[in-house]
């Protein structure tokens, strides 16, 4: 970073309910479970009031509503119980009607908040509203032609628009990954960045250290993952920086991220920012909310991951790190919660049990997730392999390393974790009946060694321990030995 | 060809004595249609219709009579204004940008008629998108006034005006803005109504000024337009303005004995003010003496804000309109240019398309833009939709003191075509009357109430409360009734 210049940025995530229909018609907006509308063969998935035939006229989709204010109600927003649709005019190919109904002044929710983790601590990031909109078809450009497929066209989305709170990439990316974390957690979206459901656009600006004015900002649209919307705003800081000191003047435009280069593109002018003359609409009359009914959905919220987040940490002495890696995934979360319910079943120590579980978690099993590019629920990994690789741990019957080799099998496989410790060889010796001979034989059979040994050379014992794991075919358990080694030196 | 029935329950009666059948009586009614030169059918469905006379005739001989009951519309045969939409149909608005549109669905209106026993005989003729006084703004034409050639219908539902007049139908159906049903029906000497606003679905009326367009019946009498209206007021749930509280007893209603002596009449003094030709001002005044005679009280009221009105209409319609026609860009449906190298980049294959727009609905589109945009938006649409509140207010407090408000439909009958109104006083009278009404969203209808000495006639507008179409029904069918008594 720059240390002459600020960095400030806005965050505006469009992303699609996981509603049965399409906000304002019966078209389906959620064909089969993993597929998205855009699969479908080209306007397939459309009627006469998504299409924008004329003389018809837009329904209101109940459950659309309710998962804007869900959204809104987990986000720590008011909810306006009188909103009102606006008509966003403009003309372009995939958009039927020539408008799109969205809302302007007066959205279905008011200000609330995100709290994000990063290296440098806790800040509260704000979110100035959150709106319902109907979403336009997909454009695609050919040489010499264009198609328009409106399938996606009227689909139900909702905009979340952050105040210009955060300040650097890392921000943007913990802010991003909570939200979505939030919105896919109370099951108001899918959230599947690559099929476009959860889209960033993201609102960059400098300005000179500690000034209070905000300068010129550029928009960086559509850019389909966390990483890149990091790398993307860490890119334009950079370039904006650079235009700033060759004397010019920041031009306020869309941009697109090019992900292979790594750099942003001028899209379109803003200069002339388009004048979408925006009224209410006439055909859909405002939306009135029944207070009973926002306090019914308050209180089928599940925990949120903050709230669980807090609660791990104060319940379980979870590290906030472990913590935080849980409560990001859903799937983490589950196995996680599946695994404490275990642990009580068989009557085991929770708190004990939650760290080391925990830990595995965090660790060995984001690892994986990461290596292989799959997430948990796509393994064949479950609570029960935790728990009983924790147990072992704790009763010092495997060693942590083989700890890893057995999680990685039971990845894979399924595998019961007794079974495969066995199948593995991978026991550890901590009989004390057993080790002690051994221990005996190495020593004895090294005398120079143990000289040097007793006569303070530390490093020796890491001789002895080899030669001892030699002997036992690695399976001693090797943090025993060394107090064991120690005991007999005593004598 | 003036032998046949005009009134629905003269066609019923006709039906039941087995004096004509329902495929007859279609095939009479096409024909009538198919040898008149008033353009005033754009498309006629013959084979469609005569299908359903047809099916129709099998019911007749199985139930014996005209299931009244169940099918209150069998057999009539209909006209509907080509702004609204009948699957498999042409709707061309009197647009040439639809030249080649045909409907995917019906309008919900449209399907509650046929489910009644109606016949729908063809789409009719009107000024482009439903913008004009005179349909003189067709892209196929003008119509021509049903007894005088030479004078224009008035508009926008010049055609369905026409139609009924001239017998090429028994009722159709118009659309009225601000205006464009009441206005045809008193030039063209029938009855046409605007239901009050959200009483007929707006599924399938191709929009212009969505807070003010309403589907309004037109007949030769009364009770018709009552059983119009009684059969496609309801609630629809595809439109999210139609009034829950739609549906009503509305024949009934109209045929029930008008209390003359309970009723106070509205004459509000800012409608009154002159400028009416002579022949409209005698036949208004010997309306509004039938109604003392009879007992009624008229009431001098006033509707302080009823100067803005064209003003407020002139930006809340025409912005309305330039979004609602927005949709007509040639992607999806409409007249566009064939090949591709004809198409030119984007900008130039919009400009090749919404050039067969007409010159009024150019003009309003271009004006309907500008009060929208930035910077404009407050001065303009906004301010104006302030002051239609107060408009509506104005009435509000007037039906606190009166039930109906009788007013002149225009200042003077029908004018020649080609003909251009320069006079100022005239032009602002000929829409003052009839647009206050829509922007209350108010019930209201043209009846006819005399003619001028060349024959012309002349129609006396009744204005009701918001939802109070049963009773605005009721005093017309007693005034039509007992004037001819």
């Amino acid at each position: 970073m720059n240390s002459a210049f600020d960095l400030v940025i806005g965050l505006e995530v469009h992303t699609q309910l996981a509603t049965e229909t399409k906000i304002f018609c019966g078209c389906a907006a959620k064909p089969k479970a993993g597929q998205s509308v855009s699969d479908l063969l080209p306007n397939s998935n459309t009627c006469p009031i998504c299409t924008g035939h004329p003389g018809t006229l837009p329904v209101m989709n109940r459950t659309a509503v309710e998962y804007a204010v869900r959204a809104g109600l987990a986000l720590g927003c008011s909810i306006e119980l009188k909103s009102v649709f606006a008509r966003k005019n403009y003309f372009y190919p995939d958009l039927p009607k020539g408008y799109q109904i969205s809302q302007y002044d007066r959205p279905i929710c008011g200000p609330g908040f995100l709290e994000i983790e990063t290296s440098k601590g806790s800040k509260k990031i704000t979110i100035q509203r959150i709106h319902l909109e109907e979403d336009a078809g997909k454009t695609v450009h050919h040489s010499g032609y264009s198609v328009v497929n409106l399938n996606r066209a009227c689909v139900p989305l909702i905009e979340i628009v952050s105040a210009p709170d955060m300040n650097s990439p890392e921000e943007a990316g913990a802010y991003l990954r909570a939200l979505h974390s939030i919105v896919t957690a109370i099951g108001v979206t899918d959230g599947n960045m690559q099929e476009g459901n959860f889209r960033c656009d993201a609102n960059v600006s400098v300005k000179p250290k500690g000034s209070k004015e905000l300068g010129t900002r550029t928009e960086i649209k559509n850019v389909n993952s966390f990483r890149f919307v990091e790398k993307a705003i860490e890119y334009e800081y950079h370039r904006q920086i650079e235009v700033i000191q060759s004397g010019k003047k920041v031009v306020q435009e869309t941009r697109l991220y090019d992900a292979d280069k790594n750099i942003t593109q001028s899209l379109r002018s803003k200069e002339e920012a388009h004048d979408y003359r925006y009224f209410p609409d006439p055909d859909l009359i405002s939306l009135q909310l029944d207070a009973k009914w926002v306090e019914q959905i308050k209180s089928t919220l599940p925990e949120l991951p903050h709230q669980k987040r807090k609660r791990y940490v104060e319940e379980f002495g979870l590290s906030a790190y472990d913590a935080g890696v849980i409560t990001a995934s859903q799937s983490l979360s589950k196995i996680f919660g599946a695994a404490l319910g275990l642990v009580s079943i068989r009557n085991l120590e929770v708190k004990e049990f939650a760290k080391g579980i925990s830990n595995l978690l965090s660790g060995e099993v984001a690892r994986l997730m990461n290596d292989e590019n799959k997430d948990l629920s796509e393994s064949k990994l479950n609570e029960s392999h935790l728990v009983d690789l924790i147990s072992l741990l704790k009763k010092n019957e495997i060693s942590s390393s083989a700890a890893k080799t057995v999680l990685r099998s039971s990845w894979e496989s399924g595998e019961e974790v007794n079974l495969l410790v066995e199948k593995l060889g991978l026991r550890q010796v901590s009989d004390l009946s057993a080790l002690l001979p051994v221990i005996e034989k190495v020593l004895a059979d090294n005398p120079a060694q143990l000289a040097e040994l007793k006569s303070g050379k530390e490093k020796l014992m890491g001789f002895f321990v080899g030669q001892i794991m030699k002997l036992t075919g690695g399976k001693a358990n090797p943090a025993m030995l060394q107090n064991l080694i120690k005991e007999k030196l005593k004598n | 060809m003036s032998d046949l029935p005009r009134h629905f329950s003269a066609i019923h009666e006709s039906y039941n004595e087995k004096k004509i059948s329902p495929a007859e009586l279609t095939q009479n009614y096409l024909s009538n249609a198919k040898s008149s030169r008033h353009n005033a059918v754009l498309t006629l469905c013959e084979e469609r219709a005569m299908d359903r006379a047809k099916s129709l005739e099998k019911i007749l001989k199985s139930e014996g009579s005209v299931p009244q009951l169940k099918m209150p519309l069998f057999g009539i045969p209909l006209g509907i204004k080509d702004v609204l939409n009948l699957s498999g149909v042409r709707t061309t608005c009197g647009s040439k940008i639809l030249e080649n549109y045909i409907a995917p669905y019906s309008a919900t209106c449209l399907e509650r008629l046929e489910n009644a026993g109606a016949i729908i005989l063809g789409k009719l003729n009107m000024d482009e998108f439903a913008m004009g006084g005179s349909n003189e703004n067709s892209a196929y034409g003008s119509v021509l006034h049903p007894t005088h050639s030479d004078r224009v219908p008035g508009g926008s539902s010049g055609g369905s005006a026409t139609a009924v007049r001239a017998q090429l139908c028994a009722g159709a159906l118009g659309s009225d803005t601000g205006g464009s049903v009441r206005l045809p029906a008193n030039y063209c000497g029938i009855v046409g109504m605007k239901p009050t606003y959200g009483r007929i679905s707006r599924f399938g009326l191709v929009a212009f000024a969505s807070s003010l367009d309403q589907v309004g019946p037109m007949a030769n009498s009364v009770r018709d337009v009552a059983s119009l209206l009684e059969v496609m007021a309801s609630h629809d749930s595809k439109d999210s303005t139609s009034s829950p509280k739609a549906a009503g007893e509305f024949v009934r209603q109209s045929q029930a004995q008008a209390d003359w002596k309970k009723l106070k009449v509205g004459i509000p003094k800012e409608y009154w003010i002159g400028g009416l030709s002579p022949d409209v001002q005698k036949s208004l005044g010997e309306a509004l003496t039938f109604f003392k005679a009879k007992g009624a009280t008229l009431v001098d009221i006033s509707l302080p804000h009823t100067e803005y009105a064209v003003a407020v209409y002139y930006i809340v319609a025409v912005s309305e309109a330039s979004s609602n026609l927005a949709r007509f860009d040639g992607v999806r449906y409409g007249v566009r240019p064939q090949n591709a190298k004809d198409a030119g980049d984007l900008i130039e294959f919009y400009e090749k398309v919404r050039a067969q727009f007409g010159a009024e609905v150019k003009r309003r589109i271009i004006l309907g833009t500008f009060a929208l945009s930035s910077g404009y938006y407050d001065a303009y649409y906004l301010k104006a939709c302030q002051v239609r509140r107060k408009i509506a207010e104005d009435f509000e407090l007037a039906f606190k003191k009166v039930d109906l408000i009788a007013t002149p439909v225009s200042p003077t009958t029908a004018f020649k075509l080609g003909e251009k109104v320069t006079d100022p006083l005239q032009m602002y009278l000929n829409d003052i009357f009839t647009i206050p009404v829509n922007l209350a969203g108010l019930p209201a209808l043209s009846v006819p109430c005399g003619q001028d000495q060349s024959g012309l006639p002349i129609g006396l507008q009744l204005i009701g409360p918001a939802f109070g179409d049963e009773k605005l029904l009721q005093v017309a069918n007693g005034f039509e009734k007992e004037r001819s008594e």
